[in-house]
This record gives structure tokens, sequence and C-alpha cells, in this order.
């Protein structure tokens, strides 16, 4: 047993990742991502901030829900992370529909804040839990936000890397191609193309991603999941074991 | 000007069927109470705005078909997974769907606040969202060189309607931060609000609850609905009931089960 879950791995991935910035935001139905900003907050010593869509103690905004989207387009959030219901192999995102749109076979909740956010942050985390050749495809049915833009579109931002269950992808905003970076414990190279849609690129030696140290899993399951349960109560309950507060108590 | 509280239904008179509707996210105060009022009146072709996003409120409204067009960046139940009378409306062509993304929307509804028929938005270009709007537009910024932007029309409402923990006699609406509530009363032709609780006094005259009203002035009208965005949260006051929530995304998977949960949570609970 390695002794940590597939969620702390994958946060303390992120925790490298996000690196040394002034502010993170995350927003809807992003634990994993959440877990790694407030961890590296903590242990940070408050920096960066942090802004967690949907919590009343973990965010500064005091404008309105806006106040994060014109903080961004003013190049003041550093990181941020997006997922979708389908990836391609050029940064592509579907967080909408799979087929026809005006008739689609499978439909998503919507693209959210990506139509923006993943043009003006300029680091954006992709994260998709589930690596399969479902989720990674050759070719998005539906662009929620492009991996790229034509030159003399205003893009500070955009994607620099993917995080699944199975490895770590880097971007390359010039190739608009994925790299293979790591590959988490247990999985192998042949396990990631044998499930993944689109081709990338990978050195000779692929190394394996490193564990999460004690230091950071204490952590995570000490200081985290309890600031964590305020918005993600079902995922801090079922990932750190916390009870999830009674919703009929004032 | 009648901001004066008003019983729930007759507070709600006023939005007939066919009204633009402009509604907080999730977590920013949602008025659960009067929607299940206004469902159970049989409101009908509702032109939904979520700003910028929407959960059970939106899935409930669609499910019980009161919905014709939803302009939205996403439903979802969050934790609790995707909404299914929302996916289901989707798949069965049964609603339109605007398809935005967050700050689209609320540029759209501050276009309206300041009374300008568009404005202006960075990204969108390259994406699908932008394809099927063609209500929006792509123009070259005309302060710059070879710089394509989009523009976005105005929103502007017919009702905003959202939950708060308090108000005045006054028709003051303390929102505290939940500052996209103010930017939709200022958007919408008439603001009607559901809240915890009666403050005695006059909310503009303190100086600190002030900066987190809304002035009676954009209020229409203003009813007392205790734990009034349940089963979602309302901050600082109470947490999601998760218990119900979970339910109810159980229930909703299938339409019986969501007529089920209509005929137990939405019109029963009149008596209640």
């Amino acid at each position: 047993m390695p002794g940590f879950l597939p969620e702390e791995l994958l946060a303390d991935v992120i925790m490298r990742l996000i690196g040394d910035v002034r502010h993170v935001a995350v927003g809807n139905a992003s634990p994993i991502p959440a877990t790694a900003a407030l961890a590296l907050r903590e242990r940070g010593g408050g920096k960066p901030y942090v802004s967690l869509l949907g919590s009343r103690r973990h965010m500064f905004f005091t404008d309105g829900g806006r106040e994060l989207f014109d903080c961004a387009g003013q190049g003041r959030v550093d990181v941020f992370f997006l997922s979708g219901g389908e990836i391609d192999g050029a940064g592509n995102i579907n967080l909408v529909s799979i087929g026809d749109y005006a008739q689609p076979n499978v439909r998503f909740p919507g693209s959210f804040g990506s139509g923006y956010l993943y043009y003006v942050v300029p680091k954006v985390i992709l994260f998709r839990v589930e690596h399969s050749r479902r989720t990674l495809v050759p070719r998005v049915s539906f662009i929620s936000a492009p991996g790229g833009n034509a030159e003399n579109v205003h893009r500070p931002g955009g994607p620099v890397a993917l995080v699944t269950n199975r490895c770590l992808f880097s971007f390359d905003r010039t190739a608009k191609r994925f790299r293979l970076d790591s590959v988490h414990p247990g999985h192998t190279v042949a396990d990631v193309i044998e499930n993944t849609g689109f081709d990338f690129d990978r050195p000779d030696e692929v190394p394996v991603t490193p564990a999460p140290s004690a230091e950071t899993l204490a952590l995570m399951r000490e200081v985290v999941a309890p600031q964590l349960a305020e918005v993600y109560p079902q995922f801090a309950q079922r990932v750190f074991g916390l009870k999830v507060a009674a919703a009929s108590s004032e | 000007m009648s901001a004066v509280p008003r019983d729930l239904d007759e507070a709600l008179a006023n939005i007939a069927d066919g009204a633009m509707v402009v509604v907080p996210p999730d977590y920013g105060g949602v008025a659960m109470e009067a929607t299940r009022a206004l469902l159970r009146r049989g409101i009908a072709r509702l032109h939904l705005v979520t700003l910028p996003a929407s959960s059970l409120q939106a899935d409930l409204l669609i499910g019980a078909g009161a919905v014709a067009t939803i302009e939205t960046s996403a439903v979802s139940l969050g934790e609790f997974g995707p909404a299914p009378r929302f996916t289901a409306a989707i798949l069965g062509k049964t609603i339109t769907m605007k398809d935005a993304t967050c700050p689209a929307l609320y540029a759209s509804i501050q276009a309206a606040e300041k009374g300008v028929p568009f404005i202006p938005l960075r990204g969108l270009i390259g994406s699908d969202i932008l394809k099927h709007r063609p209500d929006w537009r792509v123009i070259d910024n005309p302060f710059g060189n070879n710089d394509p932007i989009v523009l976005l029309p105005a929103i502007k409402p017919d009702f905003a309607l959202f939950h708060a923990g308090m108000a005045d006699r006054f028709g003051n609406v303390f929102i505290g931060r939940d500052r996209e509530l103010m930017t939709m009363a200022h958007a919408a032709a008439r603001t009607i609000a559901t809240v915890e609780k009666l403050h005695d006094g006059n909310l503009l005259e303190d100086p600190f609850l002030s900066a987190g009203t809304v002035p009676g002035f954009y209020i229409e009208t203003v009813a007392v609905a205790p734990r009034g965005a349940w089963p979602l949260p309302l901050l600082d006051h109470y947490p999601a009931d998760g218990a119900h929530l979970a339910e109810y995304a159980r229930l909703a998977a299938t339409a019986e089960g969501f007529a089920r949960y209509l005929d137990q949570h939405v019109h029963a609970r009149k008596a209640a």
C-alpha cells in the first residue's frame, strides 16, 4: 500500500505546479485543486492568496462574483484550474456537449468561466481525474475554450499542464502539444498511451511522479481537510473522513 | 415604491409567465421558498438568466416545465452530480439554451446596470460558445491595432429574485458581501427579495450595514421567508442540506421520481 490516496497524490502534484505565485483562484467543482491551494497557503504562512469560489472564509473578494473575472482580466490571478468532459491534444476543453450541439448525445453542465479565464490567467492547470479515451480525445466535440489562439488575439493565459489519475503532462504553448512529464506510482507509460486518445510527446525515460511527503500528507489531512469542508463537505468526508456538518442546525 | 414586507405569494404576484428573471448562484442567496411558491402558482415560459450559474433552482424550474429559455454558464448539482432535469431538457430539446461563460453574464448585466447597449469582453474568440451566440459580435478594437474583441448586448431582466439575511421596513435589503445581488438589483427593472428576518430600524442609517445594503429604491417587494434558501445554503446563516440534495439528485434522475419530489417538497409544503 502506498500510504496515500490518489487525490492526495494529485493535490501534491498540483502544489508543485502552482509554484511561487501571489494569487491562486479555485473555481467550481475543484476539490483537489482547492486542497493543493490551501495546503500551499498553509505551508507559505498565508502566501499565496487563495480565492476559493463558494467560500466565505477563504475568499477575500468583496465585490461579488464579478471581482474574480475583473481581477483575472487585469492579470491579478496567477493560477486557475479547469477540467473538461473532453480534453484534446491541442489543449481544447469541452464542458458543454458531445455530438451535434443542437442535438447532443451527452450534455455536460456548461462552460462556467472557462471561455474567459483560459485566456487571461497565465497558468491554467487542467485536471481530469478520469484518464481514458472517453475523456482525453483526438478532437473535442465542442470547444468551450481553445488551447491556443491566433497571434493577434489577446491571450496572456492558457494551459501549462494536465493532471490525471495516471500521469502529469506539461503543455507546450508554441507547439500546442502535451508532453508526458511523469507517470504516477502504479501506472506505466504503456497504460498512459493505451488510455489517451491524443498523440503526445515523451522523453525516452519517463520518471515516476514522486509520492507526497509525510509533512504534506499531514498538512492536507489535519489542517486543510477541515477548511475544505466548508465548500466541499462530501469530498472532505469521502477522502479525509471528515464528518459532514448537520445541515438542519442553525 | 411599496417595499414594505408582504406575504410571499403577494410579493411574487407581478412575476408573470414569460418574464425574464435573473437569479444568483447556488451559494449566493437563492430564493428557494419563492421558487417553490412560483411553481405552486404554475409559473410558465420563464426566461431564466443565472448570474452566473445555477443548481437546484434551475433544475427544479426546468423539470417542472416552467422555463422556456435559460441563459447560463452552467447548471449542475455540484458535489451531487449533474443536474438531471436540465440535462434531460437539453437532450429532449424542450428548452432553449443560451450557453454563456460566467464573466459574459456578469458583463451583460453590468451593461444594463450602466444603461449602455453593449459591453466588450476579452476571451471567447475561437470558442464554440461564441459560434453559437449569433447575438454576440466580434469587432476590431477601435483603440487598438488588429485586436479582435467580443461585444455582448446588455441583458435587461424584468425581475431579479434573491434571498438575503435581512431587510428593514423601508425595503432596504442587507446583502453583505454578496454583491452580485447588488448588480442584479441595479440591472433588473424590478427586484423581489425574500429575507430571513426583519431588521428594526433603517439599514441605511447604520454606517456599517449601509455599505452592504441594496437601497429600497431598487426593491419592489420584500417578503419574510425563514430558511428561504433551503435546501441550498445561505452563507453566514446555514449550510446546504446535503442529505436533502442527495435525495433530490436520486429522485430527479427519472421523470417519475422528479414528479414525486415535486409532490412531496413543492406542492405539499404549502400547508407546512
